[in-house]
C-alpha cells in the first residue's frame, strides 16, 4: 500500500490499529496525554505508546468531570474515555505540561477504568540546569514502574533499540520535512501531518519502513496541484488533519509547523550518553519547548522565525485551542516576530469542531492579501 | 432550620485599626521603596515571601492579592483589563493577572494613584501553568528587570516520588539565593532568611488556627472581615508585625467566640466556599445578611496564606510550626531551604492537594449548612476537580451549588445570575429573606 494511505488508514482506524496491534504481540498498549511522555521508555518496556487525541464530535458528557473554562482538546480527550474508544489501554501516562489536560488526566484516573496511570512530573523549569537530573530520576522511575507492569525488567538493549528506532523515526520525518522546503513540495500539510500523527499512534518501527518506502518515492512523485501560498501553521495542540486539508484546497499548502503534531512532537533526537535514562532526559528538556517551559528566557519565537525563514514561509496561521492560557501568552509576540520580518500572520482560535463556513471566509482574504503582497 | 430570625450581639473587631494601618502601611510601603532604601520584588504571592529577607529590607508586591485589590474597584480595573488586551492579553486569562498587567502598561498604581512602582525583580513560583512563570515573565520583558522563577510540582495527583521533588525544588531555590546576590549586588544573610522564615511559617499556622476558630456558633468572623485581613496574612507573613497581629487577632478571636459575639448578628444559615469571591461584588456577602446567611470561610485562603492540618479521620485541626514539630533547628541556610521545602511540601496546598477531601473537612469543621462552590472563570487551576469536588459534599451530606463568574473581572460577573443562582440554594435550604428589622 501507498505509505500515505497507510497513514490515513492508521489514522482513520487508530483503535483498531492498537487492538490489532495488541493481538498480534501480546504486548500492552499504554495511552499518552502529551508529547513530552517520554514514548521511548514505553517502547523499550515492549509497549505500544499512543498518544490520545479527540474526535472532533460535540458533546455535552464531560461538562460532568471538566468546566467549561477548559481547552476544547483536554475536553474531547477526556471524552473519547469515557465514551469507552480505549477501552484497551493498559495504561495511561501524564507528563506534567498544562492545569487544562491535567484535570483530562485526574478525570480519566477518577472515571474511566484503567488499572495503571502514572503522573509524570516533567519540569517546566526546563532552562535550570537542575531539571536534566532531576528528569533522569524521575525517567528511571518510570523505567521501573513500566517494567513492574510488564513484568520483565527493562534492559540496556531493550533502552538502545527503542532510542535507535525513535531516532530513526525523527530522522526521517525530519527528511520528509526538508524536502517540503522545495518550490514544489511533494507532500502537502495534510499527508504530513496524517504522518506524523500516525507516528504518534504506531509501533515505529513500522512507521519507519512506511517512511523509509515513503523517501523512496517523494522524488518521483508527480504532484498534481499547484503548491499557491506557502503557509506554516503554528500553535498548540492541532489534529485537525481535516481543516489543513480544506485550506490546501484554497490554492495554498502548508509548508511546516510548529505544534503538537508537527515539528514540537519529533524535532530532535536523543544524544547517546552511558546514562541512557539521562541521555532520553537530556532530548525532553532540550527539545523546542511548548510555552508553559518557555522561561525565564524566550527561546521558542527564534525557533519559529527560523523554521519559517528556513522554509520560505509567505504567511502564517497562528492558532489556538480556546482557552488555551499556555498559548495564549504566545500569540502576541508571535504576531510582532513575524510583523517585524515581514510575514503576514492569521489568527484562528478553534474550538472541539471547526466553523468552517467562518474560517475560510477569513483564510479566502488572507490567502488574496498574501496574493496582493507577492504581485 | 431555624425560621425565626436569631440575634446575637455583634461588633466590629477591636484589631481592626491595626489591621488597616498594617495593609495601607504595606501598600504604601510599595510606593517608597526605592526612596526608602528598601528593595522592592514582585512575584506570585503564595511564593515563599521570606526569600529576600536575606538581602536586607524589602518589600513585596505580590501579583494576586494586587490583582483582587484592583477587581474590587471596577473604575480602576476595567480600564487595567482593557489596557492588558490591548497588549493581546486575552479576556480568558488569568484576571488577576491582567489588572497587574494592565496598572503596569497605564503606569498607575492602584493604592496611590501614582506611577505603577518598577521593582527591583521579579522572584516567583511557578505552579500553575497558566499564570505564574509566563505572567512574570510578561513583567521582566516590558520593564526589563530581573527575573528567576523556581518551578514546584504543586497540586494533585503526583505519584509519590518525594525526596527527588523536594531535592529539585531546593536546588533551585539555592540557585534563587546566588541569583538575588548576583542581581543587587549585595551580600545575602542567612540569618535575616532564618528570621524571616520562622515568621513566615508562624503567621501561616496561626492564620490557619483562626480559620478554624471560626467553628463556633456564632461565628466569631466571617468570610468578608477574613477578606480584608488577607493582605497581613498573605503579603506580611514573613514579617515580624504579621505575627504580632495574629496573636492579637487569635486572642480576641477566642474572646468573641466567649462573650458570643457573632460578625453576622442575623446568622442563621451558615455557608462557605472553596475559593476567593468576585471581588467585586463583595456586595453579595452584604445582601445576604439579610436571609441570615454568613460566610465562614473559604478554603483557598485556609491554606493557601495559613496552614491547617488535615487528619485521615477526615477532621481539620490547627498545625503548628516547625520548632514544635520537632523538626532540626535552622541553623545554616541549608537547613532554611531544606525546612522550607519540607513545609511547602507537607502543607495541604502543597504535593499532594486534595481538594475533595479537604472541602468535606473544612465543611463539617464550620458546621455549615451548605457549601457555594464558585466556577471563577478568571483562574483555570482553581477549578480542577470542581465537579468532583461537588460530588464529594453531596456524597458527605452537604448541599452544595456552583456559582459562576470571574473573581478579578467584573464585566464577567452577572450579579443577577450569582444572586439568582445562591438565593435559589437558599430557599432549598429552607432559608428565606429575613423581615425587615
Ligand atoms: S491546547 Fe493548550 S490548554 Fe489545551 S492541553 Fe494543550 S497547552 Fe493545555
Ligand atoms: S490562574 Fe489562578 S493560580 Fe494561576 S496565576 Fe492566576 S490566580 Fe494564580
Amino acid at each position: 500500500m501507498d505509505p500515505i494511505e497507510s497513514f490515513q488508514k492508521v489514522v482513520a482506524d487508530r483503535h483498531q490499529y492498537a487492538k490489532d496491534w495488541k493481538q498480534r504481540t501480546g504486548g500492552k498498549v499504554i495511552g499518552g496525554l502529551c508529547t513530552y511522555v517520554p514514548e521511548e521508555i514505553i517502547y523499550a518496556a515492549g509497549m505500544l505508546p499512543v498518544r490520545i487525541l479527540g474526535s472532533h464530535e460535540t458533546h455535552d458528557m464531560t461538562d460532568a468531570y471538566i468546566s467549561s473554562i477548559y481547552c476544547p482538546f483536554c475536553r474531547d480527550a477526556l471524552a473519547q474515555g469515557l465514551l469507552g474508544r480505549y477501552d484497551y489501554l493498559d495504561g495511561l501516562v501524564h507528563a506534567r505540561s498544562c492545569v487544562h489536560i491535567r484535570n483530562t488526566f485526574v478525570n480519566w484516573k477518577n472515571h474511566v477504568p484503567i488499572d495503571f496511570t502514572y503522573l509524570l512530573f516533567m519540569p517546566a523549569h526546563v532552562q535550570s540546569r537542575h531539571s536534566k537530573p532531576f528528569l533522569t530520576e524521575e525517567f528511571a522511575d518510570f523505567r521501573d514502574a513500566l517494567a513492574q507492569l510488564a513484568g520483565k525488567s527493562v534492559s540496556q538493549d531493550d533502552l538502545d533499540n527503542a532510542i535507535e528506532v525513535y531516532n530513526t523515526n525523527r530522522r526521517l520525518m525530519n527528511q520528509i520535512y526538508e524536502m517540503r522546503k522545495a518550490d514544489t513540495p511533494p507532500i502537502t500539510g495534510a499527508e504530513a501531518m496524517e504522518m506524523v500523527i500516525a507516528s504518534q499512534l504506531m509501533d515505529k518501527a513500522e512507521h519507519n519502513k512506511l517512511l523509509e518506502q515513503l523517501i523512496a518515492e517523494l522524488p518521483n512523485r508527480s504532484v498534481e496541484r499547484e503548491t499557491g501560498s506557502r503557509l506554516m501553521l503554528v500553535g498548540s495542540e492541532m489534529d485537525d488533519i481535516n481543516f489543513v486539508r480544506l485550506v490546501e484546497e484554497l490554492d495554498a499548502t502548508f509548508v511546516v509547523d510548529e505544534h503538537c503534531s508537527g515539528t514540537r512532537y519529533f524535532w530532535t533526537e536523543i544524544v547517546p550518553e552511558d546514562n541512557r535514562m539521562a541521555a532520553i532526559a537530556a532530548r525532553y528538556i532540550d527539545r523546542p519547548a511548548c510555552p508553559p517551559k518557555d522561561w525565564p528566557e524566550r527561546r521558542r519565537l527564534s525557533f519559529v522565525l527560523k523554521l519559517a525563514q528556513e522554509y520560505n514561509v509567505e504567511g502564517v496561521i497562528l492558532f489556538q485551542q480556546k482557552f488555551c492560557d499556555p498559548h495564549e501568552f504566545d500569540i502576541p509576540p508571535l504576531q510582532q516576530i513575524f510583523a517585524d520580518n515581514n510575514i503576514p500572520t492569521l489568527f484562528l482560535e478553534f474550538d472541539v469542531t471547526v466553523p468552517w463556513g467562518q474560517f475560510r471566509t477569513r483564510i479566502e482574504a488572507f490567502l488574496e492579501m498574501l496574493m496582493f503582497e507577492m504581485v | 432550620m431555624m425560621t425565626t430570625k436569631a440575634k446575637y450581639k455583634t461588633k466590629p473587631l477591636d484589631c481592626w485599626p491595626k489591621a488597616k494601618e498594617l495593609v495601607i502601611e504595606h501598600y504604601k510601603e510599595i510606593a517608597t521603596a526605592k526612596e526608602d532604601g528598601k528593595i522592592l520584588v514582585s512575584g506570585c504571592a503564595a511564593s515563599c515571601l521570606a526569600l529576600p529577607a536575606g538581602l536586607g529590607d524589602f518589600v513585596y508586591l505580590g501579583g494576586e492579592p494586587y490583582g483582587a485589590m484592583v477587581a474590587h474597584d471596577p473604575s480602576f480595573s476595567v480600564p487595567a483589563m482593557e489596557a492588558a488586551e490591548a497588549k493581546g492579553f486575552s479576556r480568558d486569562m488569568c484576571g488577576y493577572m491582567r489588572n497587574y498587567l494592565g496598572s503596569m502598561f497605564l503606569d498607575k498604581y492602584y493604592f496611590t494613584g501614582g506611577p505603577w512602582p518598577k521593582a527591583d525583580f521579579c522572584f516567583g513560583r511557578s505552579f500553575c501553568d497558566a499564570g505564574h512563570a509566563s505572567w512574570y515573565r510578561a513583567v521582566h520583558e516590558y520593564e526589563g528587570i530581573p527575573y528567576f522563577c523556581y518551578d514546584e510540582p504543586q497540586g494533585f495527583s503526583w505519584d509519590g516520588r518525594l525526596e527527588q521533588k523536594k531535592e529539585y525544588v531546593a536546588a533551585q531555590l539555592f540557585d534563587g539565593i546566588e541569583w538575588m546576590e548576583k542581581v543587587t549586588g549585595r551580600t545575602y544573610d542567612d540569618e535575616k532568611l532564618i528570621d524571616a522564615l520562622k515568621n513566615f511559617f508562624r503567621t501561616e499556622a496561626l492564620w490557619g488556627e483562626i480559620c478554624l476558630l471560626n467553628a463556633a456558633v456564632p461565628a466569631p468572623l466571617d468570610l468578608k472581615t477574613m477578606l480584608a485581613l488577607m493582605p497581613i496574612s498573605m503579603l506580611r507573613r514573613n514579617e515580624k508585625c504579621a505575627v504580632d497581629f495574629m496573636l492579637e487577632l487569635r486572642d480576641e478571636v477566642n474572646d468573641r467566640i466567649a462573650e458570643g459575639i457573632a460578625a453576622v448578628a442575623t446568622e442563621r444559615c451558615r455557608l462557605a466556599t472553596n475559593a476567593p469571591p468576585p471581588w467585586s461584588f463583595l456586595k453579595m456577602f452584604r445582601h445576604l445578611e439579610t436571609f441570615g446567611v454568613c460566610f465562614v470561610g473559604t478554603l483557598v485562603y485556609t491554606i493557601n496564606s495559613g496552614e491547617v492540618k488535615f487528619l485521615e479521620d477526615g477532621t481539620v485541626v490547627p498545625a503548628v510550626p516547625p520548632e514544635e514539630r520537632g523538626w532540626p533547628a535552622m541553623k545554616t541556610r541549608e537547613d532554611a531551604i531544606n525546612t522550607l521545602v519540607r513545609w511547602l511540601f507537607e502543607h495541604p496546598f502543597g504535593f499532594a492537594v486534595d481538594w475533595d477531601g479537604y472541602l468535606v473537612s473544612v465543611a463539617k469543621h464550620w458546621n455549615v449548612d451548605g457549601m457555594a462552590l464558585f466556577l471563577n472563570r478568571g483562574c483555570p487551576l482553581m477549578n480542577t476537580g470542581l465537579q468532583d469536588s461537588k460530588r464529594a459534599l453531596q456524597k458527605a451530606g452537604v448541599p452544595v451549588t456552583i456559582y459562576e463568574g470571574n473573581f478579578a473581572d467584573c464585566r464577567d460577573v452577572d450579579e443577577t445570575l450569582v444572586l439568582d443562582r445562591v438565593e435559589a440554594f437558599l430557599e432549598g435550604l429552607g432559608i428565606s429573606k429575613l423581615p425587615e428589622s
